[in-house]
């Protein structure tokens, strides 16, 4: 930990100190430090920055928060830990480099987390997203019985091979803040690192908007809207796919990202749905069917494209 | 002479993984050793979350020289001949070679020996070999590597190989190779923070004990030995009991090279959560072991962990963040509960309506109807009150919608019956919550309660011939809808409780409460019905009686009542095992393998009664009056159900059958008396029809 932060800047005293200081251990890594990408995603693993940058050869490192929307993990602000919307913490190094292990346990000591009086364990935890046609091997990483990240070595994404791999690296921010900074409520975390009338905790900042959404995702989010939207967002999908072929050759592509920000639409709009309740057991697996495809189509159109690698 | 350490030393092995990983490694190795004619004196493989080892002692130096003979051509042969002989023997001229005489010619024989080459040469060509092809069941590449074809699959990445080989008294020479860039030396690492700088070892005996220095233990046994211990020792000095779980010792050992055992606690008030919830919240998410207290054999607010690393401060913080990991998930755990025992069972199957089971088969609320049904029609045959058959069955899906469920799918039922009970429902109804799923494998305990074994039969049927009809049948290695387990499971419950029910008259009621209608209605029973018997034999043939047997039972036709086909077969193996059941089988058997080559040779069948007055001799005589005599009183027998009965009967056709085939000449040169006794041998096959298909039993 740096000794010179001013208090209010620790990251075992405020949130915002806490996402301070990862970012500015990752940024001495070498990484860029991305600012979060602006859609509704369910995990940082969404951004572009890693579902499509992680396809093809050019090196690749960043870091960045990313909110994360998971609709029915919502609990109407009355769950000490769960939430609909939290944040990811979301490294990405490729090709994953050989001390990738020690950079994370360096990480958690920046964060203020001494590997010499906590137990920090590599559980086994295999990723996989269906919806991303996406998976890894890895670890949850845990910290005195917690798992505080999750450690993967992608593998595939969006159905192709990665090569080189790359080394992916998540943190669920909010519950290792909680950790670092000893509370058991994440409302009652210290936002900005002030005591007194100075003082915001993260209740402040989203206490009122847990309530919200959870009201609309499980209640009022309109569904025939939501089912006409993924109807929508999978055909402007396939369109902007289709209109991105240079010369109409699948040969070079000119618009894998506008397609993928529907790609990312459906997926969201699919989860509403499901938080909603209004999606069968067999019905789910066709609409993430349906996603897949539909990333699979945009990691096929990002090869093809200057920043994919494509000569 | 020489030994062999080896040890990969990689990122974090899955703790399942290891066992396996250490015993292939030494199955590996030591059978490529012994394929290149090194025979080696011992092996022992270990495994840690970071690291592989195998030590293979009493290597021999060098492989045996190998001397074979190569015969060429004939003396005389024409050069091109002669010149791929020597070059292919590496001979440089035919004086070399031996001549041998041979009544087609004289023949040039080349004498080549191979010497042995050196063991480490050998073990420096297998390893890499063997590192390349490890039968992990996922593998992945990693790093910069991994951009090109070819590069190298590990469970997880690979970081250093240590491979040395030598005699005790001598400094070990280091096996040359490498794979995908990574050198064999005899570097390793110790514990990733107590002591990870590098070690330089030499062979086995110092390797483990500089891990044990660097607080690795490279035992999987001792670790879980000092966990255990540790672990009943901690518990028991409090009063307290360890609930042992080796299945959760055998994963807390593989995710801890020093293992440091702890005991923490949380609020009594989660106590009221039922015990296998709690076990299930702090066993599957924390990989702790659970408390009883010894008094009341109750769990206690106490639970054991097995942390990897012997903190600075004793421990305090690791103990005390395992309690604030443990605290919510017990919150939430009870909070789900209370959630659950809010809403009756019943109120939650309306949303059954929305959840398809399966595509073709409709949704589970009309299978829970179909299973309502039945099991209100399968009751009265297993001795079950009706109402409570069909309460039940109503019920006994209904805890798939609870949170608790939902969270920790393994106590799926359990819930139902505690859930059930609270809600006051009859206790019979509320163990068939639970009971219904019973039995899940060929261990498990087959439920007693007649409620129970009505649910659980019909709740297995309607799954069996609702796939039956659309097809989905097991193949081979693939049963994705556990249907062989169920079958077996309806066996279990029959034969184990002594019920009697016919499986094709339940079985029909099961297809017509179908919405589906598949096109071959009229045999899916019968076809069931084969597959119980093949489930049967597998069951028997595990049990180590004889599945044949069931083939020559099922083989009379019409037989669809499990028990009696189960009673059957034992009565059937008991006397097959005594002298007159193997002498009548045989003489059976031979009887029907006559009778087949006569009616070959005749083209035509020996049906029909013998004529007692063509009878000649006294043995065929004899043997006609028993065989009337015998078939009778089987049958009788067998329509009392008393098999054993019918298979005594049976040995009474021994002494005649015997005394017939020693006396008498079936193939007679009169026609008509070779046709008469062709067709008393048919009788002999018919009359042990009364019991099973003789001829479908093996020998």
């Amino acid at each position: 930990m740096d000794a010179s932060l001013p208090a209010h800047m620790r990251p075992e005293r405020s949130f915002q100190g806490f996402i301070l200081a990862l970012q500015r251990f990752w940024a001495e890594q070498g990484c860029v430090i991305l600012q979060p990408y602006d859609m509704e995603m369910g995990a940082g693993t969404f951004h572009p920055a890693t579902t499509l940058r992680a396809l093809g050869p050019k090196p690749w490192n960043a870091a960045y928060v990313q909110p994360s929307r998971r609709p029915k993990d919502g609990r109407y602000g009355e769950n000490p830990n769960r939430m609909q919307h939290y944040y990811q913490f979301q490294v990405i190094m490729k090709p994953s480099p050989p001390n990738l292990q020690e950079l994370y346990l360096k990480s958690l000591a920046a964060i203020g987390i001494d590997s010499a009086v906590h137990d920090i364990r590599f559980v086994e935890d295999d990723w996989e997203s269906p919806t991303l046609g996406a998976w890894g091997l890895g670890w949850e990483c845990w910290c005195d019985g917690m798992e505080v990240s999750q450690f993967t070595y992608f593998q595939q994404v969006a159905g192709f091979e990665c090569a080189p791999v790359a080394g992916e690296l998540t943190y669920g921010l909010e519950r290792l803040a909680m950790y670092v900074q000893g509370v058991d409520r994440v409302y009652d975390l210290n936002f900005n690192g002030r005591d007194g009338d100075a003082k915001v905790t993260y209740g402040d900042v989203f206490l009122q908007a847990e309530r919200e959404y959870s009201k609309h995702n499980f209640e009022v989010a309109d569904t025939a809207m939501l089912f006409e939207q993924f109807k929508m967002a999978e055909a402007a999908c396939r369109k902007y796919l289709d209109a991105g072929w240079k010369d109409g050759k699948r040969e070079a592509h000119l618009m894998a990202l506008p397609a993928y920000d529907q790609c990312i639409k459906a997926s969201h709009v699919f989860n509403l749905l499901d938080a909603r309740g209004v999606i069968s057991v067999t019905e789910r697996q066709s609409y993430i069917l349906r996603v897949r495809e539909l990333a699979k189509a945009c990691g096929e159109a990002w090869i093809h494209t200057e920043a994919g690698g494509a000569a | 002479m020489p030994d062999l350490l080896l040890e990969l030393f990689s990122e974090e092995i899955p703790a399942r993984m290891q066992a396996k990983a250490a015993d292939d490694l030494r199955r590996m190795v030591t059978d490529k050793l012994v394929a290149e004619g090194l025979v080696y004196e011992g092996a022992k493989a270990f495994a840690t979350p970071r690291r592989l080892a195998l030590t293979v002692h009493g290597i021999p130096a060098r492989q045996p020289d190998l001397k074979t003979e190569r015969r060429g051509p004939k003396m005389g042969a024409p050069d091109a001949a002669v010149q791929g002989f020597l070059k292919a023997t590496g001979l440089n001229s035919l004086d070399e070679a031996k001549i041998q005489r041979d009544p087609k010619g004289d023949f040039y024989i080349a004498l080549i020996e191979k010497p042995g080459r050196a063991a480490i040469d050998v073990l420096a060509e297998i390893l890499p070999v063997i590192i390349r092809t490890f039968p992990w069941p996922k593998s992945m590449r990693w790093g910069a590597r991994s951009g090109k074809p070819g590069s190298l699959n590990w469970v997880r990445p690979l970081h250093a190989i240590t491979a040395t080989f030598g005699l005790e008294t001598e400094e070990p020479d280091v096996v040359p190779f490498s794979v995908d860039g990574i050198e064999a030396g005899q570097t390793t690492y110790g514990h990733r923070f107590m002591a990870p700088s590098a070690i330089s070892v030499r062979r086995f005996e110092d390797y483990e004990a500089k891990l044990k220095a660097a607080k690795v233990i490279l035992d999987p046994q001792a670790r879980k030995d000092i966990i255990f211990a540790d672990a009943k020792e901690l518990t028991f000095a409090q009063g307290f009991e360890l609930v042992e779980d080796q299945v959760l010792l055998d994963e807390v050992s593989g995710l801890v090279e020093w293992p440091v055992v702890m005991m923490g606690s949380f609020e009594q008030e989660y106590l009221a959560i039922p015990e296998e919830v709690i076990r299930a919240t702090i066993r599957n998410n924390q990989k702790c072991f659970v408390v009883r207290d010894s008094k009341t054999g109750k769990l206690t607010n106490k639970f054991v962990l097995t942390a990897n690393i012997e903190a600075a401060d004793g421990g305090k913080i690791i103990v005390a963040g395992n309690e604030r990991v443990i605290r919510p998930r017990l919150s939430d755990a009870k909070f789900f509960y209370e959630t659950d025992l809010k809403t009756k069972l019943e109120d939650r199957l309306p949303k059954f309506e929305q959840i398809v089971f399966h595509e073709k088969l409709g949704t589970q609320a009309a299978r829970i109807k179909r299973i309502e049904v039945l099991a209100a029609e399968i009751a009265p045959l297993v001795g079950a009150d009706v109402g409570k058959a069909t309460r039940a069955a109503h019920l006994a899906k209904a805890d798939l919608l609870t949170e608790v469920v939902g969270e920790f799918p393994e106590v799926q039922g359990l819930m139902g019956k505690y859930y059930a009970l609270a809600q006051g429902e009859d206790a019979s109804v509320a163990a068939a919550c639970e009971e219904h799923y019973k039995p899940q494998g060929p261990a498990d305990r087959v439920p007693t309660d007649p409620v129970s074994v009505a649910v659980a039969l019909a709740d297995k049927l309607d799954t069996l011939v609702g796939f039956w009809a659309i097809d989905e049948k097991p193949t081979g290695s693939k049963d994705p809808y556990a249907l062989r387990r169920a079958a077996l499971g309806v066996i279990r419950l029959i034969a184990e409780n002594a019920l009697r029910l016919s499986l094709m008259k339940v079985a029909a009621s099961a297809l017509a409460g179908l919405s589906v209608k598949p096109a071959d209605a009229q045999k899916l029973p019968s076809d069931l019905l084969a597959f119980f018997a093949d489930r049967l034999k597998v069951q028997l043939r595990e049990q180590g009686a004889r599945h044949d047997l069931v083939d020559a039972v099922f083989a009379l036709g019409g037989q669809d009542d499990l028990l009696m086909i189960v009673r059957r077969v034992e009565a059937l193996g008991k006397f097959l095992e005594s002298d007159d059941g193997k002498n009548l089988l045989a003489g059976t058997k031979r009887a029907s393998n006559i009778l087949s080559i006569e009616e070959k040779k005749d083209k035509r069948t020996f049906d029909g009664a013998p004529d007692a007055a063509l009878y000649s001799l006294g043995e065929e005589k004899a043997l006609a009056k028993a065989i009337g005599e015998v078939q009778a009183e089987a049958s009788a027998a067998v329509a009392k159900e008393d098999f054993a009965a019918a298979m005594s009967a049976m040995a009474k056709l021994r002494p005649p059958v015997d005394a017939f085939f020693d006396k008498v000449r079936v193939n007679d040169d009169d026609p008509k008396v070779r046709e008469n006794r062709l067709k008393l041998l048919n009788e002999i096959r018919s009359a042990t029809r009364a019991v099973a298909d003789f001829s479908k039993i093996q020998d």
